[in-house]
């Protein structure tokens, strides 16, 4: 866990005194809309189909019970008593008033929580790997890092109108959970041959209309470097970047347009006379960061507890184990995933009465923290192993125990034309057939891992472009319709999919995407051949010649 | 459904009217004949042509207290005068999402 400092806590409650203030006078008239929307941009407010909808930002994934408890609140008490956790490590609550929005602003600033950085054309929510500081062979934990990026770039004035909003992501492990690839700014934490820590720095990458797949503009930038190195990126997209047109206004045509040598060589060039400024970071700002975060008194436990030698037997748990549970860097315990993605159920949804049970098992068996990752699941990062059993009883009965981690149902969608203003088509319920459709655990197992996401408009919010499956919903002639994407991937690997064919309606969806793992099933060389290589391996056409043959 | 948030001509087809979001709490409204806003369709004050559009939604965004994002939407009127939404975006809007229990009104 990290622990704000006074200025943190005088910052996020002065931020609710003026808001406070904000909404008073727009309620009054005394501001328009226009003059205060981009004040409530500011504070996470947007305007959806059905009611504001309210957008709290999880820095770098991490919450504590007593946060999660408060989230559980805002959606009981504020809205309609459940909220919805997004790509970005964020949670939205889709039916909150503005009139009691100061209030409920105040009430996560009691816990250190605010929607700072969550909409808006400034620096973005920095976000990281949900297993930072437990993943084994992390080179170290990318939040300290997420952090000081965090104290920089908020309320910092050039960063705070930006040509467009600007996404920063940082891993440091060699498989990349945070989708480093398809951001503004990727960073991963390595070491050089001197063993010192820095950063391979990434520039490009995004999605929605024109997607990107970021490119390495620098293999190497000192640690003590990264604000400076990160600061000149920004300003050469500040000087640069197209403020004229909002399709192009974002780092990643720019890089584009430039191309990476000639955007490298600028970068460089403001690099080198903003390095040695106050900007260098001292190792004891780093030092107090890390003192800041707190770890687990860890215990020595066994590696093979009794507890769990003894629940294998029950078939039910080892197929939760064997998917949900995954290796800790100290020896005895486990870090847990926890499926927002129940059958039937809208990705990424919690209700208040599941929030308030996780935060408790939380406390329970995991040091009272949580996370959240941008794949919509939520994860208990130390779970003693002989504590696993019992974890996992009290998660099946709060429905939070789908063993379909990285399986076809563990889809990712975004909200669509059922909350979004800006959609074109439905997601969630395209994702809610499918889960249905394939919630056989026995037939998701033999298919392997398949990711399905899901975006309602080429804004892209749901990362289609990037899903081993691809669903982007668009519209035509009034109907919604559907294109179909496969060989994308948003990991170390990143690319982008590839059309299959011609758009389909709503009620075909399903059906095209079960031909399309058929397809993979009588294709694919071996079981362990995953979805992802086999369309590598062989291209679209193959795909495209089963899924459209009787079409 | 093309988000119709960034109407710059205004033409319609058929039957419009004017909805928004209320401004202190964000529910989905709709523009009465009597200059105010309600949050039952069969209220709302029905244009045929797209000089009563432009009229209606310019005195309906002059009231920016009221409600937020007023914008034109397309609606079916049946022979008994029903009004119905005229596309899906806002048939969701009246009648709200359409994913299941957990979310309903
Ligand atoms: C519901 C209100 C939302 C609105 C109005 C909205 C708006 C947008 C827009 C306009 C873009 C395109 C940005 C660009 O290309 O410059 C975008 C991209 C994106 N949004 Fe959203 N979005 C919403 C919800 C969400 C949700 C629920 C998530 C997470 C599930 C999310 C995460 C993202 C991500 C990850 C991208 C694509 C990555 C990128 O290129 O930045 N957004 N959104
Ligand atoms: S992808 Fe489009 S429909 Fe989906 S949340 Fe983003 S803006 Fe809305």
């Amino acid at each position: 866990m990290y622990a704000y400092d006074e200025i943190d806590r005088t910052l996020v409650n002065e931020r609710v005194s003026e808001f406070r203030d904000q909404v008073k006078r727009r309620l009054s008239g005394e501001l328009t809309e226009d003059e205060f929307k981009i004040l409530r941009l500011q504070n996470g407010v947007y305007l959806q189909l059905h009611a504001y909808m309210f957008r709290v930002a999880i820095p770098y994934g991490t919450l504590s019970s007593e946060q999660l408890r408060r989230l559980a609140h805002i959606a009981r008490r504020y809205d309609r008593g459940y909220g919805h956790f997004t790509t970005r490590q964020n949670i939205q609550f889709n039916w909150i008033k503005l009139a009691e929005l100061p209030d409920a602003l105040a009430d996560l600033a009691e816990v250190g929580i605010h929607a700072m950085q969550t909409s808006g054309n400034n620096m973005r929510n920095v976000t990281s790997d949900q297993w930072a500081g437990v993943a084994p062979g992390e080179i170290e934990d990318p939040r300290i890092w997420s952090e000081l990026l965090r104290q920089h770039t908020t309320l910092h004035p050039e960063f705070s109108f930006l040509p467009r909003k600007f996404k920063i992501a940082i891993t440091a492990s060699d498989h990349d959970r945070a989708a480093i690839k398809i951001h503004d700014i990727g960073l991963r934490l390595v070491k050089n041959e001197k063993g010192e820590t820095g950063f391979e720095v990434l520039v490009g990458g995004g999605l929605g209309r024109t997607p990107f797949i970021a490119k390495t503009i620098k293999h190497f930038v000192h640690g003590r470097d990264i604000l400076s190195y990160v600061e000149a990126i920004l300003r050469v997209y500040n000087q640069y970047g197209r403020r004229d047109n909002i399709y192009k206004a974002r780092i990643k045509i720019l890089v584009h347009e430039l191309g990476i040598e000639k955007f490298s060589r600028e970068v460089e060039e403001e690099w080198q006379h903003i390095r040695n400024s106050s900007l260098q970071i001292d190792d004891g700002v780093i030092e107090d960061i890390r003192s800041r975060f707190s770890y687990p008194a860890y215990e020595k436990l066994p590696h093979m507890p009794d507890e769990l030698r003894q629940a294998a037997a029950d078939s039910d748990f080892e197929a939760w184990r064997k998917n949900s549970v995954f290796p800790h860097k100290v020896q005895g315990y486990s870090i847990v995933t926890i499926s927002l993605k129940p059958t039937g159920g809208p990705p990424g949804d919690a209700t208040a009465e599941q929030m308030d049970a996780l935060a408790d098992l939380a406390e329970k068996y995991s040091f009272g923290e949580i996370r959240v990752g941008h794949e919509q699941n939520l994860a208990l990062p130390h779970v003693a192993k002989r504590d696993l059993p019992a974890l996992w009883k009290a998660l099946d009965k709060l429905g939070l125990a789908t063993p379909n981690v990285n399986l076809i149902t563990d889809i990712i969608a975004c909200p669509g034309l059922d909350y979004c203003s800006l959609a074109n088509a439905r997601s969630i319920p395209i994702a809610q057939e499918l889960t249905r459709r394939f919630a056989n655990h026995e037939l998701a197992n033999l298919i392997g891992r398949l990711h399905i996401n899901i975006s309602g408009c080429i804004n892209a919010c749901g990362h289609h472009h990037v899903g081993h499956i691809g669903i982007l919903g668009v519209e035509k002639n009034g109907e919604e319709v559907y294109q179909i994407t496969i060989g994308g991937r948003a990991d170390e690997n990143a690319a982008l999919g590839s059309l299959i064919g011609p758009g389909v309606k709503f009620d075909e969806v399903a059906d095209v995407i079960e031909d399309v793992v058929e397809a993979y099933l009588a294709l694919r060389e071996r079981p362990e051949e995953l979805f992802i290589d086999t369309v590598k391996r062989l291209g679209v056409e193959p795909f495209k010649e089963r899924v459209y043959a009787t079409r | 459904m093309t988000s119709p948030l960034e109407q710059k001509k205004i033409k319609i087809a058929g039957p419009s009217i004017v909805t928004a979001n209320r401004t202190w709490d964000g529910i989905v409204v709709y523009r009465t004949a009597a200059k105010g806003w309600s949050a039952d369709l069969s209220e709302a004050a029905i244009v045929r042509n797209s000089d009563e559009a432009k009229a209606l939604l310019a005195e309906s965004t002059a009231d920016d207290v009221g409600a937020v994002g007023a914008y034109i939407a397309p609606v079916q009127v049946g022979e008994d005068g029903k009004i119905l939404p005229g596309n899906l975006r806002e048939q969701i809007r009246r009648t709200g999402v359409t994913i299941g229990s957990q979310a309903q009104v």
